[in-house]
C-alpha cells in the first residue's frame, strides 16, 4: 500500500504539468520523436527531454532510440488506472449532483405551487 | 413513472471532474433551476443533509448543523458501522454570497481543503463550479483515495432515491 501511495505520487508529480498532459494527449494519438515534441509545444529540445523524463520515470511513457531518433509512446496501463480513479471521483460527485438535482427539481415544483397558489 | 425518469434533466446533465494541479479538483455541473433554489438546497442544513451525504444502512448521519454565513460555521456527525467513534466534519464559512457563492474550510485535520462553490444563473439555469483547493498534493492525493472507497454504499443509496423517488 505504501509502495502504492509512492508509485500515485510520483504519477501525479508528472500529471500536474500541463505540458505533460497535452504530451500524454499527443502520444495517445500517435508515439512521436521528442524533436516532435519539442516542435509542438514549442520549447527547446533540452526542455521536452525534461518533460518526458518526468513522464518516464513515473511509467506514464517508455522512450526508445534507434539510430538518432529518440521514439516516445505510451506506457502501458498506467494512465487507464489514473484515468480510473478521477472516474470513481466523478462518480461520487454524480451521485451526490443527482441526488441535489431531485431536491432542486423539487424546490421548484414547490416554488410554482405556491405561486399558483397566492395568484388564487 | 419510467418516462419522467428518462428525460428528467439528472439524465442529461453531467458532472464533470477534472484535476487542474496537483492541488486542486474541479467540479462542475449545470442544474436546470435557478440560483436561489440550488443555493437553498446548499444552505439549508435539512436539504443539504439530503444529498451531501446521501442516507445508507452503512453510513448514518447523526446530526448536521450549519450557519450558512460568513464568518458562521458548520459541524457535520457521522457514523460508520466500521469505527465506534463517530465521526465529525466541521469548519468555517469564509464567505457567503446568497445565490451566488460559498467558500468553506474544512478544519478536521491540517490536510483539509478550501472549497469554493459558485452559483451562475443563465436563462433559468445554474451552473455549479465547485473548486477544491489542498494544501498539499498529498491531501488530495488521500481525499480520493478516501471518496472512491465510500463509493459503492454512495450508488446503493442513489439507486435507492431514484428508484423510490420518481
Amino acid at each position: 500500500m505504501v509502495h502504492y501511495q509512492a508509485r500515485l505520487d510520483t504519477t501525479f508529480a508528472a500529471l500536474s504539468d500541463v505540458t505533460r498532459r497535452g504530451v500524454l494527449e499527443q502520444l495517445a494519438g500517435s508515439d512521436a520523436s521528442i524533436t516532435d515534441l519539442a516542435q509542438r509545444f514549442r520549447m527547446t529540445l533540452t526542455g521536452m527531454k525534461k518533460h518526458v523524463g518526468v513522464l518516464e520515470r513515473a511509467g506514464l511513457v517508455t522512450t526508445e532510440k534507434v539510430g538518432r531518433v529518440r521514439t516516445c509512446k505510451l506506457g502501458p496501463r498506467r494512465l487507464e488506472e489514473e484515468a480510473a480513479w478521477i472516474e470513481r471521483h466523478r462518480q461520487l460527485w454524480s451521485a451526490r449532483f443527482d441526488a441535489l438535482d431531485e431536491i432542486v427539481e423539487d424546490l421548484k415544483r414547490k416554488e410554482k405551487a405556491n405561486a399558483r397558489s397566492k395568484r388564487r | 413513472m419510467p418516462e419522467a425518469k428518462e428525460g428528467s434533466s439528472a439524465a442529461v446533465n453531467r458532472t464533470a471532474v477534472e484535476r487542474r494541479s496537483d492541488r486542486e479538483l474541479v467540479v462542475t455541473r449545470t442544474f436546470d433551476a435557478p440560483a436561489h433554489l440550488v443555493f437553498e438546497a446548499w444552505s439549508k442544513a435539512e436539504l443539504f443533509q439530503r444529498w451531501w451525504v446521501p442516507e445508507s444502512a452503512g453510513l448514518a448521519l447523526l446530526s448536521c448543523d450549519m450557519d450558512v454565513r460568513t464568518g458562521g460555521t458548520y459541524r457535520l456527525v457521522f457514523r460508520h458501522p466500521m469505527s465506534d467513534q463517530p465521526m465529525a466534519f466541521f469548519g468555517t464559512y469564509r464567505e457567503v454570497t446568497p445565490n451566488e457563492r460559498i467558500v468553506w474550510t474544512n478544519e478536521e485535520s491540517d490536510e483539509g481543503a478550501v472549497t469554493t462553490v459558485t452559483f451562475e444563473e443563465n436563462a433559468g439555469k445554474t451552473l455549479v463550479t465547485l473548486h477544491e483547493l489542498y494544501p498539499t498534493k498529498a491531501a488530495l492525493d488521500e481525499a480520493l483515495a478516501g471518496s472512491a472507497e465510500a463509493l459503492p454504499e454512495q450508488f446503493a443509496q442513489l439507486d435507492e432515491l431514484l428508484a423510490g423517488g420518481s
